[in-house]
């Protein structure tokens, strides 16, 4: 189509997917993430209202994550669940507890309610490092034969997938007190403040050692970013060297806004420093949609079927951003400081 | 038996589906209820179909809840463990999986905040619009995802290709196979069944416990119609579904019908023990020479035996007939209490009968049982097939090991006992006591800008009774 191939279009359209999953469920799940440094029980009420009306909307790209992998790239679908079984059944299992913590606290009495907050944060955190040992699996490849996975149950626990565990519980951390500082008023707006300015800074630094380490996995990554243990490639680690640079710049201005009175911004950057991590990791890996064996034009479904999910797929994306803006629209504003989930 | 990491997923497939289709086979049907409710309320004005509308929506909100997380597991589970089905038939399958999350998914998730949240931040047609919109999607997703099944059910329009795996010759094919029209039919009715048997359970343990207000009395007028006009209709589609799987899958029906020879003249087995070792069923009850009129075909014709197939090539067999006996049984018991209702609506005598309000209390779950029996006589009875003739289930699993699914299936058993019975105790909590005059919105505390709809709501300030808020 237009001389690009099916399977680019649908590489790219699969991690816009996947990235607007993660800066949309990953605010509600920072949310959960800060549960438990919020005050008092009427101070998680105002973190759950100011979440509760989308979160679903949200999780759903997740499912979309999976459906639309396996209807586009089944072999990278096929190949890469095996190989991170444990982490994707700990992150389910997880996002089973912090979703049904919505509607359950609210019905549960005094012990129900305790036991299904601390499940809603248990399990947001739970999931937000499930998915960050899935992220350090992912990038640190595993290994395969034919398209089968042929390793060990616990390969994707590494030094390395730790490391980004850790950067993206923070990194939802940051979302979620960002998104706050936007819905927020009162004494919790102004801890929200707080705790988006640490959070700028450990997610700064989570995200070069994580940048760091991802340096040392794959010699490809190494020739990409021009850097290895001896010597530096000038030229080619210039032409990357402004996605660090802007990720830096980043931090700094996030740790600047979440103190000043801007509502929006802190969360506009927030998604920005994403959004440099995101295409960082692109420069590192592409063009592997498994990473170092298989590309998307190897792992794709069928032209036919990439062609009718095109055309399905083009249309019904419009009309949910439509709807999703409307929704976002109808809950716009602050949470009332006296609100609770219902 | 080995407990390898098939069986062990076969299990763990069978226990988490299981589980996942208890909520969508009630929101679905609870959806349009909804709609339905919130319509007749816009165009009556009269409170008690509001009353309806608030209490049901709680409980929607509580079941839908817990239906998205466990679905959300459904969507990585043929990857983590069925990986090598994923990789053969990735390419047409999952299309139609991916559109039901494109097309409903979404859908439903977004205009369910307005439906749970928008109370007093939309207006009352816009309301009314995204419940709508909630119940379309959940109707939305019952097609594609009954597509998809259907597909493995009576697959067609594929073929092979170069690299082996499979690619769609023809995509309407694909999505309308022999099996699919009657099966989307015979879901989304027993979805509605299923909820109006629930409903009419909520509300005969109200008028048992003498609360005879007009929003208990009327939700199960509107029970009983849906159980005496609907539970017929679904016995037509059932027969149809089983006409369709005589032509294209003889071996399930064979195992349904607990037919071991073929030939002319087949019995109808009432009751028995299907017997694999020994090819026959034990105790047997059976009306000899009315299974051909039952089918609709000549008595002369021949029917489908299961000792026609070898041994491998057989579902379990036990399991298919029981299961269908099950499902059976349970349309009757709805159909028999359709009937007995309507016969007790025209007598006058509806909100006073004791006995019946007994007895839809006892039959509220039935169209669980019926939901869940119905689905294992279809996938047990399409063994040891996952799509028929074309991939045996055997050859579909992932490359893992026995002990990750062994750990996995019972972590998820944890889970999902904790969450269920949580939910379920929430769910019985509110229905037991039940919807009434000023029942409260689904967030009644909450204190947002624009009360444009509360407004129009004046007895919503009453604290409602049922509330059991703690906090």
């Amino acid at each position: 189509m237009f001389g690009v191939e099916l399977s680019l279009i649908w590489a790219v359209l699969i991690a816009l997917a996947v990235f607007l999953y993660v800066v949309l469920d990953g605010f509600d799940l920072g949310v959960g993430i800060l549960f438990p440094f919020a005050k008092d029980s009427k101070e998680r009420d105002q973190m759950v209202a100011a979440i509760a009306p989308v979160w679903d909307g949200n999780e759903t790209w997740l499912v979309l994550g999976g459906g639309g992998l396996l209807a586009t790239f089944p072999k990278a679908y096929a190949a890469l669940m095996p190989a991170l079984y444990i982490p994707i059944g700990l992150m389910l299992m997880a996002l089973i507890f912090r979703g049904v913590a919505f509607e359950f606290r609210h019905h549960g009495r005094q012990r129900g309610k305790r036991f299904w907050t601390i499940a809603f944060a248990g399990g947001s955190i739970a999931a937000a490092i499930s998915q960050g040992f899935v992220l350090g699996g992912f990038i640190q490849g595993s290994d395969f034969l034919e398209g089968r996975f042929i390793g060990f149950p616990f390969d994707w626990l590494t030094p390395f997938s730790c490391v980004v565990a850790v950067g993206l519980t923070l990194g939802y951390g940051l979302l979620g007190a960002t998104w706050l500082i936007f819905k927020t008023e009162g004494a919790l707006l102004e801890r929200a403040r707080k705790w988006a300015r640490r959070l700028a800074i450990a997610v700064g630094l989570a995200m070069a050692a994580v940048s760091l380490a991802t340096l040392a996995l794959n010699e490809l990554v190494t020739e990409r970013w021009g850097l290895s243990m001896y010597q530096i490639d000038w030229p080619t680690f210039a032409r990357v060297a402004p996605l660090p640079i802007l990720a830096a710049v980043l931090v700094a201005l996030i740790w600047r806004a979440a103190a000043g009175r801007h509502a929006l911004r802190p969360y506009l950057l927030s998604i920005t420093l994403f959004a440099t991590a995101y295409a960082g990791l692109a420069v590192s890996l592409w063009p592997f949609i498994v990473p170092y064996v298989m590309t998307p034009a190897d792992a794709a479904a069928p032209d036919n079927a990439l062609a009718l999910m095109l055309a399905g797929a083009l249309p019904l994306l419009l009309l949910i951003f439509a709807y999703t803006f409307y929704v976002y629209w109808v809950f716009r504003g602050k949470v009332a400081a006296d609100a609770s989930y219902h | 038996m080995e407990w390898d990491a098939l069986l062990l997923s076969r299990i763990q497939f069978a226990f988490t589906i299981g589980f996942h289709i208890i909520f969508p086979a009630f929101t679905i049907g609870l959806a349009s209820y909804l709609a339905v409710l919130e319509g007749l309320w816009l165009i009556t004005r009269r409170d008690h179909f509001k009353n309806l509308y608030l209490f049901w929506v709680k409980i929607f909100a509580l079941s839908f809840g817990m239906g998205v997380v466990s679905g959300v597991v459904m969507s990585y589970q043929f990857g983590t463990n069925w990986s090598a089905f994923s990789a053969y038939a990735g390419g047409v399958i999952g299309p139609l999986l991916a559109f039901e999350v494109l097309a409903a998914f979404f859908l439903e998730a977004s205009f369910l905040g307005i439906m749970l949240f928008g109370w007093k931040r939309v207006g009352p047609g816009l309301h009314f619009f995204s419940t709508c919109m909630v119940a379309l999607g959940t109707l939305i997703s019952a097609f594609w995802i009954l597509a998809a099944n259907s597909w493995m059910q009576t697959p067609q329009g594929f073929a092979v290709g170069r690299d082996g795996s499979l690619v769609a010759t023809d995509w309407l094919d694909v999505i309308f196979t022999p099996s699919f029209p009657s099966r989307l039919l015979h879901m989304t009715l027993a979805a509605y069944l299923t909820t109006a048997m629930v409903v009419a359970g909520a509300a005969a343990f109200g008028l048992l416990r003498g609360r005879a207000n007009a929003e208990n009395r009327t939700s199960l007028r509107m029970a009983v119609l849906m159980m005496a006009f609907v539970a017929p209709l679904q016995f037509v589609l059932g027969h149809e579904s089983g006409m369709v799987a005589l032509e294209h899958q003889p071996a399930k029906v064979a195992a349904m019908e607990g037919w071991w020879e073929e030939g002319p003249r087949k019995p109808t087995v009432l009751v028995g023990w299907p017997d694999e070792k020994s090819e026959s069923n034990r105790f047997e009850i059976a009306i000899p020479e009315s299974g051909n009129f039952i089918f609709g075909v000549p008595a002369e014709q021949s029917l489908p035996g299961l000792k026609k197939y070898e041994a491998s090539e057989r579902p379990p067999v036990a399991m298919t007939f029981w299961a269908f006996r099950i499902m059976v049984g349970m349309g009757v018991v709805m159909l028999a209490l359709g009937v007995w209702g309507l016969v007790a609506w025209l007598a006058k005598r509806l909100d006073g009968a004791r006995l019946y309000h007994r007895a839809l209390v006892l039959a509220a779950p039935s169209g669980f049982v019926a939901v869940l029996a119905g689905w294992i006589a279809a996938e047990v009875g399409r063994q040891p097939y996952v799509i028929y003739g074309v991939m045996r289930t055997a050859e579909a699993v992932s490359p893992v090991g026995a002990g990750q699914v062994a750990g996995s299936l019972l972590a998820y058993m944890i889970v999902y006992a904790i969450v269920f019975s949580a939910g379920a105790l929430y769910i019985l909590r509110l229905m037991g006591a039940g919807p009434g005059p000023g029942e409260e919105t689904p967030h009644a505390r909450d204190r947002g800008p624009g009360d444009m709809l509360a407004a129009g709501l004046a007895p919503t300030a009453k604290i409602a009774p049922t509330s059991s808020q703690s906090e």
